[in-house]
């Protein structure tokens, strides 16, 4: 049997450390919802997501009262909408966004994903339809998430998709200017783009994945937090050890929640991504956690290696606890999302060269950060490359998620509410690459990338 | 051990935390007899001054299923000023047990 302390240290994570599943999302495959017809496919992409997904919501509530964990999303990706799309002769995609806001509506998820395309070699025309759709189908839809894969270890950088992908970020902010730029909140662009990410915007269903699957994603950086303010002066030893021990133990909730859920839900399980996904509530924090670590502010020298050492705790902790991993697998550094992120940009101490930095060692990359309105769609484009670059040459995922906040300028802040947050608008080098970007094409695939 | 067994299962952990008084126990336990829910074990501490106490319950005759026994329980909380809740056992082998 348990402890009183085993059992209270349950409850504690909870209640005052905001242990939570940060997301239940159901993988669908539309492949088989292609056809000539818009309507047609559209009709079946709407029925299917509904059919399948009909009890995922209520499933996940009574699974959050049994267990007394908080699940704080459900939420569904779908089969990359080009690859279905391109067998209709339509130009413009936005209907299908349209059918996937209406279907994430009617079984009461907050957001889809899957309006989404892989260029990382090249276009198909869908995919090219695709991407023109975009800014369209961001601003015309509430739940559509929408990401593209430019780039990838075996393939290079599809440098042609960066730099329309920097004028989609562009056309998108503007066209959500109401809402300063929410648009590119659900706008991903990606170098290896995982096939089972649980997380939004950046989630959508692979081409290798089943018919219907369940994947979850966990959050716990105040858990870590307190385990690691307990510890003191401890040595880098004790901290990882601890920080390991913490980490298995959110994750095996996360495994849990994901076998139970598929289960219930008749699919099958498929993996568990080990993240530390921030919210904007104090506590829930991955740069506060840098901080307990003996940082003065997350940002300053040092912020590098601290983080390179809590990412690798929790994958090494996490790992134990789940039979299958995936997914974007490591912390997440969102700033607008992220209160102690937030802290230190507006404080001084945490830069965007700086947060390029920390992505070479966790899991995602730029992510919500939010820059001057006036920025051009050349230096986005620069800004993605090098996103991809660091991506491509280290094996691993990165991606970027920028907002050029329409009409603001440094100093100011963007609003975009809920789990979304609140972004200081953070400077950029004032120097262009438009030159670089502009000259189109692929950069080749690195050396490293010939492994057979 | 299939995975249905792993997170199915019939027990489940009813914590109560607050300020100590005469009766918890009773009436805890009162509400799992009337609804059939066998007691398999009870432990209790103060810990900094907070009356603690943790049982664990079969439900597996239960006349209520969870959700129901946990608005009951919340109910008496709220009642006697403690905290009382009811969660399935899974959640706390998978975490504290390899």
């Amino acid at each position: 049997m348990f402890t009183i302390q085993e059992i209270l240290e349950t409850i504690k994570m909870v209640q005052e450390e905001n242990l939570d599943i940060r997301t239940i999302t159901m993988g669908i495959s539309l492949r088989d919802c292609a056809d000539s017809s818009v309507r047609q496919a559209c009709q079946k992409i709407y029925d299917k997501i509904t059919r399948l997904a009909s009890n995922l919501v209520a499933v996940g509530d009574s699974l959050e009262r049994e267990f007394g964990i908080p699940i704080v999303n459900k939420r569904i990706s779908v089969t990359p909408i080009a690859m279905i799309a391109e067998n209709t002769a339509a130009d413009d995609y936005t209907a299908f966004a349209l059918t996937l806001d209406r279907a994430a509506a009617e079984v009461g998820v907050n957001f889809i994903g899957g309006f989404s395309a892989l260029v990382h070699k090249g276009f198909t025309g869908g995919d090219e339809k695709l991407l023109a759709s975009i800014p369209q189908a961001l601003a015309a839809t509430e739940r559509v998430c929408a990401s593209v894969n430019v780039a990838s270890t075996r393939a290079g950088i599809n440098m042609d998709a960066v730099y329309r992908m920097g004028k989609i970020v562009k056309e998108t902010a503007e066209l959500t200017a109401d809402h300063d730029g929410l648009g590119c909140a659900k706008l991903v662009v990606f170098a290896n783009v995982p096939e089972d990410n649980p997380f939004m915007a950046g989630a959508f269903h692979g081409v290798g994945e089943p018919e219907c699957v369940i994947n979850t994603g966990v959050s716990g950086p105040g858990v870590v937090k307190s385990a690691v303010e307990k510890l003191g002066d401890a040595d880098f030893g004790t901290l990882s050890e601890t920080i390991k021990k913490t980490a298995f133990k959110i994750t095996r909730m996360g495994e849990l929640v994901g076998r139970a859920a598929a289960e219930r839900l008749g699919v099958p399980f498929g993996i568990v991504d080990l993240s530390l996904a921030p919210t904007p509530a104090v506590g829930d924090s991955v740069a506060e956690i840098l901080e307990a670590m003996g940082l003065e502010r997350c940002g300053t020298h040092g912020t590098t290696a601290a983080l390179a050492l809590l990412n690798d705790a929790v994958k090494k902790g996490g790992a134990m606890a789940s039979s299958y991993v995936g997914g974007l697998s490591g912390a997440f550094i969102p700033v607008s999302e992220d209160a102690g992120m937030i802290r230190a940009v507006n404080e001084g101490a945490l830069t965007i060269e700086k947060l390029e930095a920390m992505t070479c060692v966790c899991s995602v990359g730029l992510d919500m950060i939010a820059v001057p309105g006036d920025t051009t769609a050349e230096t986005i484009a620069a800004i993605i490359a090098d996103e991809a670059a660091i991506g491509v040459v280290n094996n691993k995922t990165t991606a970027v998620r920028i907002i050029p906040a329409p009409g603001k300028v440094v100093g100011d802040t963007v609003e975009f509410g809920g789990l979304l947050g609140r972004a200081p608008v953070m400077p950029l080098n004032n120097y262009g690459a438009a030159k670089f970007v502009r000259r189109g094409g692929r950069i080749p695939a690195p050396i490293n990338s010939l492994r057979n | 051990m299939t995975n249905q067994q792993e997170t199915a299962g019939s027990r489940v952990i009813v914590s109560v935390l607050g300020e100590d008084r005469v009766g918890i126990i009773a009436a805890v336990a009162n509400i799992l007899a009337d609804n059939n829910i066998n007691i398999l074990d009870i432990s209790q501490t103060t810990m900094q001054e907070f009356f603690t106490m943790i049982l664990i319950a079969d439900m597996e005759k239960s006349k209520i299923d969870l959700a129901a026994l946990k608005v009951q329980l919340g109910q008496l909380g709220e009642k006697l000023g403690l905290k009382i809740d009811a969660q399935h056992e899974a959640a706390f082998r998978y975490m504290h047990r390899l």
